[in-house]
C-alpha cells in the first residue's frame, strides 16, 4: 500500500525515538561489553580480564554473598508481603488506607537511608544493640533488613494487583461446594495469585542484586557483587575490572527478567478474562489478626523512617540529644551542600518531564501505529530492556561510550543532561509498561474513525489520546520524578562537582563519616517526594475531576 | 445506475491461511449491501480490505472510476461505524460529529449549521453537548452513524453497527439507518452475522464462508433460490437430505422416491426444503406423502414448529416444520401424535453440497 503523509510522519517520530533509545541504551551496553575484553591501553584481551576475575577468590565470594543476601531477602520480602497484600485484599480490617499508604513510604526514600537508620538503631552506639545479641548489624544481617524495608513496597503492588485479580464467583462456588477456607485459599487464592508472587519474587531479587547503596552503608567487610563495581571504579580506577563485574552483575538481572517477562505474560492472560470483583466477609477473628500483622509492620517501617528523622534532627548524637537542625546546614558539609539538593529538584523536573514524554510517545506508536510493523517492534524490545541492566551497570556504560573522546556527544558528560538521559533510560521500561497499559485500553479504532475522517494522527493524540490517558501520564511523571530523587546507582559515575545530587551526597556523606547530616539529607528527598505525592493525589482529586467530567456517566 | 465500487479478485492471506479468497463484486451508486456470514468467514476483513485498514495480498477496488487498491485509508473516500462506535469519550456529541470537518478550513458557522442538520437527523438535536457515556447505546449508534456522515463521503461502511445493542432497539435501528439510507442515498457496505438484518436491510446480500463468497442476491433470492447448502441453511431455518437421481424430475431420499419439479442433473446432490413448504395433508390428494410421528412441538407465537420424525422407506429421519398455532391447538396435535405430510414437489430445491 502507498505511504500516506501519517505514515511518513510515524516512521520519523519512531526513527528519533528508536535513535535516542539507541545512543542511551545500546550503545553504551556495547561499550561496556567491549570494555571489558580490553586491557587498560584499550586493545583487545580476549577473556583476560574475565580470567584474573575468577582466579581472584576475593572478587569470586561476592558472587556467593550476592546471591545469599538477594534469595534470603526474597523469601523474607515475599512472605512477608503476600501476609500484608492478604490483609489488604481479603479481610475487612479497619485502616486499610493507612496500612497502604505506610507501606508505601520506603519507595520515596533513597535505599540506603534504611541502612543509616539501622546503623542508628542496631549500630554501635545505637539504641537497640543489645537486641542482635552480640550479633553485628554491619554485615548480611543488616544488608537483608534494610533490602527487606527497600523491597517491601515493590512486591506488595505486584502481589496485591494479583490477589485482587481473585474471581469472585470462583470464590462462590467454593463456598457453595462448602469448601474449607483453607482449602479455597490453595485451590482458588494461590493459583490466581501465583504468577504474580513469582514475578514479584523476581523483582525483589533483582533490585537486591543490583543495589548498591545499602551494601556499601551497612555491609561492612561483606562484600557483594554491586559493591565491587563501584570499589573498582572508584577506588581503584580499574575501568576494566569494573566493567568485568558489571557483566557478571547482568546475567542474574538478565535472567530474572526473562523468567518475569515469561510469567508476566501467562498473568495477563488470567487479567482480561471477565471476572467479578471479590468482596471479602467479615471474620471478626482474622480481622483482627490481619490487623495486628498490619500493624507490626507499620511499626517496623515507620520506626525506620523515624529514627532517620529523629537522628537528623538531634545536634550531635550520641552526646547532645537537644534537637536541632544543625545536621541540615549541608553548606557546611561536604558533598555538595544545598546545592546538590537544588540539582536533585531540577534534575528530577527535568527527568520528569521529559521522560514522561520520551515514554509516551514511544509507546503510543508502539501501540497505536498502523505502518512499520517492524520498527515497532524493535522499539518494544528496546524498550523493555533497561529493566534488566542495574543501574550502577548503566552508569559506568555511560562513562565508557559517553565520555569517549571520539564521540560526538562527549560534551554532554559532566553535565546535567547525561544524568537526565541516564535517569529517564534506567526507569523506562515501567513507565513504559504503564503507558502502554494505559493505552491498550483505549479502543484501537479511533485511529481508523479519524483517517477515516481525513484527520492527522497527531490531532486524534491530542485531542483523544492524550486526555483520556491523563491519569497514566501523571503516574509516569511522579513515578520519575521520585526515582530520580532517590537514584544513587544510575548516577553515581556520572555527576561532576556542578551536578552533586542529594541521594550521591547522602552516600559520600555516610562515606565522609557524616551519618547525621546524611540521614538529613536523606529525610529532605523524603519531605520532597512526600510532598510531591500528596499534591500529586490533590491535583487528581481537583483538577483532574475539573477536565475529566465526561467519565462522569450522569449528566 | 452505474457501478460505484468494484472489488476485483481480493486473496489476503494472514501467514498460510487465506481469509479472503477471490472475492469479486460490485456496487451501484445508491446500493445497500450487506456482507453476511458466520464469524471468521472473512466479512470483516473484506470490509477492513476496502477501507484500507488491511491491505489485501491481491487485487483490485475501483471505486468511483479511481484505482483506490494501493491508497491509505485517509486517501479514499469513506465513512465507517465501528462495532464499538469508537466515539472519542473526551469530546461532547457536537465535537465528535464536527472533528471529520474542521480541516477543510470551513467557517465555524458552516460547520455548527452541518453539526446541527445531522443531529437533527438522527433525531439527537437535544444531546449536543453530552459525552457517550451520558448516552445509551442506540443514542451512540447514531451519534457514530452522524460523525460517520459529517463529511458526505461516497461510501458508508458499517461494521456490524447494531450487534451490541437490545433486540428493541435495535429492530427500531434497523428501519432507522434503512430510512436515513434511503433519503441520502450513499451507497453503503454493512457487514453482519446477523441473517434477519441482513434480510431486512440489504438491496442485495453477499453471503460469505471461509473466505469465499457463496451467493449474491436480493434478500428474497436467496431464501427462495439458495445455491449451496450452507446458503439454504445459513439464512432461515430448512431441511436439508442427501438425494439420489432416479429420472429427471425423481429422487430418492432414504428409499422413499419423491417427484420433484426442478430438473436433475447430477446422480448424487442435496435438495432443501424450508419448514414453512412442508404440509400437514388431511387428503390424498397431495404429493409426496410421507407418515411420521410428532416428537417435539416449540411455541413460537403465532406459529409452532414441529421436530416430526419421518418414516422414510429405509430409515427414519428428523424434519422440521412450521404449522400455524391455530391449526395444531384445532386439530388437537400433541407429542406422538401421528401425522401425513407432504414434501411439495415445487418447493424440493436442488442446491450444491
Amino acid at each position: 500500500m502507498k505511504k500516506s503523509k501519517d505514515d511518513y510522519l510515524t516512521i520519523f517520530f519512531i526513527s528519533i525515538i528508536g535513535i535516542y533509545i539507541f545512543i542511551a541504551l545500546a550503545f553504551p551496553m556495547y561499550a561496556i561489553l567491549s570494555k571489558s575484553v580490553e586491557n587498560q591501553d584499550g586493545i583487545f584481551i580476549g577473556f583476560e580480564n574475565y580470567q584474573s576475575y575468577f582466579s581472584n577468590p576475593a572478587l569470586v565470594y561476592s558472587i556467593y554473598n550476592s546471591l545469599f543476601v538477594s534469595i534470603i531477602t526474597m523469601v523474607i520480602t515475599i512472605t512477608l508481603a503476600f501476609i500484608f497484600a492478604y490483609a489488604l485484599t481479603k479481610s475487612r480490617m479497619a485502616a486499610k488506607g493507612m496500612f497502604r499508604s505506610i507501606a508505601m513510604i520506603p519507595i520515596l526514600v533513597p535505599s540506603l537511608l534504611s541502612g543509616i537508620s539501622l546503623i542508628y538503631l542496631f549500630g554501635k552506639q545505637g539504641i537497640f544493640r543489645e537486641l542482635l545479641m552480640g550479633y553485628e548489624i554491619y554485615g548480611p544481617i543488616g544488608i537483608i533488613i534494610a533490602e527487606v524495608f527497600y523491597t517491601f513496597p515493590h512486591a506488595l503492588l505486584i502481589i496485591i494487583t494479583a490477589l485482587s485479580i481473585g474471581d469472585a464467583r470462583l470464590y462462590e462456588a467454593a463456598k457453595v461446594l462448602r469448601s474449607k477456607s483453607v482449602r479455597t485459599f490453595f485451590t482458588v487464592t494461590l493459583p490466581s495469585a501465583k504468577y504474580g508472587v513469582i514475578s514479584a519474587a523476581f523483582v525483589v531479587f533483582t533490585l537486591v542484586i543490583t543495589d548498591f547503596g545499602i551494601p556499601k552503608v551497612i555491609g561492612g567487610q561483606f562484600n557483594v557483587l554491586a559493591v565491587d563495581v563501584y570499589k573498582q571504579v572508584i577506588g581503584q580506577q580499574n575501568f576494566e575490572m569494573g566493567a568485568v563485574v558489571s557483566v557478571v552483575l547482568i546475567f542474574p538481572a538478565l535472567l530474572a527478567f526473562v523468567v518475569d517477562r515469561i510469567v508476566q505474560r501467562k498473568q495477563v492472560a488470567i487479567l482480561t478474562s471477565r471476572s467479578v470483583v471479590h468482596e471479602p466477609i467479615k471474620n471478626k477473628k482474622f480481622d483482627t489478626i490481619m490487623f495486628i500483622y498490619c500493624s507490626i509492620i507499620s511499626v517496623f517501617i515507620l520506626t525506620i523512617i523515624g529514627m532517620c528523622l529523629y537522628a537528623s534532627l538531634v545536634t550531635f548524637w550520641p552526646y547532645n540529644l537537644t534537637l536541632s537542625l544543625t545536621n541540615y546546614q549541608f553548606d557546611l558539609m561536604d558533598g555538595g551542600g544545598w546545592d546538590s539538593y537544588y540539582n536533585s529538584i531540577r534534575m528530577a523536573c527535568y527527568t520528569a518531564f521529559f521522560g514522561t514524554i520520551i515514554v509516551f510517545a514511544g509507546a503510543y506508536f508502539v501501540e497505536k501505529s498502523r505502518s512499520v510493523k517492524t520498527g515497532r517492534s524493535i522499539l518494544h524490545l528496546l524498550s523493555m530492556m533497561p529493566m534488566a541492566i542495574p543501574g550502577l551497570v548503566l552508569g559506568l556504560a555511560y562513562i565508557f561510550f559517553f565520555n569517549h573522546p571520539d564521540n560526538p556527544l562527549n560534551f554532554i558528560y559532566g553535565t546535567m543532561a547525561i544524568l537526565v538521559i541516564c535517569t529517564i533510560t534506567h526507569f523506562y521500561t515501567v513507565s513504559h509498561l504503564t503507558a502502554l497499559t494505559s493505552l491498550k485500553q483505549i479502543d484501537n479504532e479511533f485511529e481508523h474513525v479519524s483517517s477515516s475522517l481525513k484527520q492527522p494522527f497527531y490531532k486524534t493524540f491530542f485531542k483523544v489520546t492524550v486526555p483520556i490517558s491523563l491519569p497514566a501520564i501523571f503516574e509516569i511523571g511522579i513515578y520519575f520524578f521520585v526515582n530520580a530523587m532517590t537514584t544513587v546507582s544510575a548516577v553515581v559515575f556520572l555527576y561532576s562537582s556542578k551536578t552533586n545530587l542529594a541521594s550521591v551526597a547522602v552516600l559520600n556523606m555516610d562515606d565522609a563519616g557524616d551519618i547525621a547530616p546524611a540521614a538529613a539529607m536523606g529525610m529532605m528527598i523524603f519531605y520532597t517526594n512526600a510532598a510531591v505525592r500528596i499534591i500529586y493525589v490533590l491535583i487528581t482529586k481537583k483538577v483532574l475531576v475539573k477536565f475529566q467530567k465526561w467519565r462522569i456517566k450522569t449528566a | 445506475m452505474e457501478q460505484y465500487l468494484s472489488v476485483k479478485n481480493i486473496n489476503k492471506f494472514f501467514g498460510n491461511f487465506q481469509a479472503l479468497n477471490n472475492v469479486s463484486f460490485d456496487v451501484k451508486e445508491g446500493e445497500f449491501v450487506c456482507i453476511l456470514g458466520p464469524s471468521g468467514c472473512g466479512k470483516t476483513t473484506l470490509l477492513r480490505v476496502i477501507a484500507g485498514l488491511e491491505s489485501q495480498s491481491e487485487g483490485f477496488i475501483n471505486q468511483n472510476n479511481k484505482d483506490i487498491s494501493l491508497l491509505p485509508p485517509d486517501q479514499r473516500d469513506f465513512g465507517i461505524v465501528f462495532q464499538s462506535y469508537a466515539l472519542f469519550p473526551n469530546l461532547s456529541v457536537k465535537n465528535n460529529i464536527s472533528f471529520g470537518l474542521k480541516t477543510r478550513k470551513q467557517n465555524k458557522g458552516t460547520i455548527d449549521k452541518r453539526v446541527d442538520e445531522l443531529l437533527k437527523l438522527v433525531g439527537l438535536s437535544d444531546h449536543i453537548n453530552k459525552f457517550s457515556a451520558q448516552l445509551s447505546g442506540g443514542e451512540q449508534q447514531r451519534v457514530a452513524l452522524a460523525r460517520a456522515l459529517a463529511p458526505s463521503p461516497g461510501l458508508l461502511l458499517l461494521d456490524e453497527p447494531l450487534s451490541a445493542l437490545d433486540a428493541k432497539v435495535r429492530q427500531h435501528l434497523r428501519l432507522e439507518i434503512k430510512n436515513l439510507q434511503r433519503q441520502l442515498g450513499v451507497t453503503t457496505i454493512m457487514v453482519t452475522h446477523d441473517q434477519e438484518e441482513a434480510l431486512t436491510m440489504a438491496d442485495r446480500i453477499i453471503l460469505m464462508n471461509n473466505g469465499i463468497i457463496e451467493q449474491e442476491g436480493s434478500p428474497q433470492d436467496l431464501y427462495s433460490k439458495p445455491k449451496t447448502a450452507f446458503s439454504a441453511n445459513f439464512i432461515g431455518t430448512t431441511n436439508l437430505f442427501k438425494a439420489k437421481k432416479i429420472s429427471e424430475n425423481s429422487l430418492e431420499i432414504n428409499g422413499s422416491t419423491l417427484e420433484c419439479s426442478e430438473n436433475i442433473n447430477e446422480d448424487l446432490f442435496t435438495v432443501t426444503i424450508r419448514p414453512e413448504d412442508i404440509k400437514i395433508c388431511e387428503s390424498d390428494n397431495e404429493k409426496n406423502i410421507l407418515q411420521g410421528t410428532i416428537k417435539e412441538l416449540e411455541f413460537l407465537g403465532s406459529n409452532i414448529r414441529g421436530h416430526i420424525e419421518v418414516d422414510f422407506k429405509s430409515q427414519k429421519a428428523n424434519v422440521i416444520c412450521n404449522f400455524a398455532s391455530e391449526y395444531i391447538l384445532k386439530n388437537n396435535i400433541q407429542n406422538n401424535s401421528t401425522v401425513n405430510i407432504s414434501l411439495q414437489p415445487h418447493a424440493l430445491k436442488i442446491v450444491k453440497t
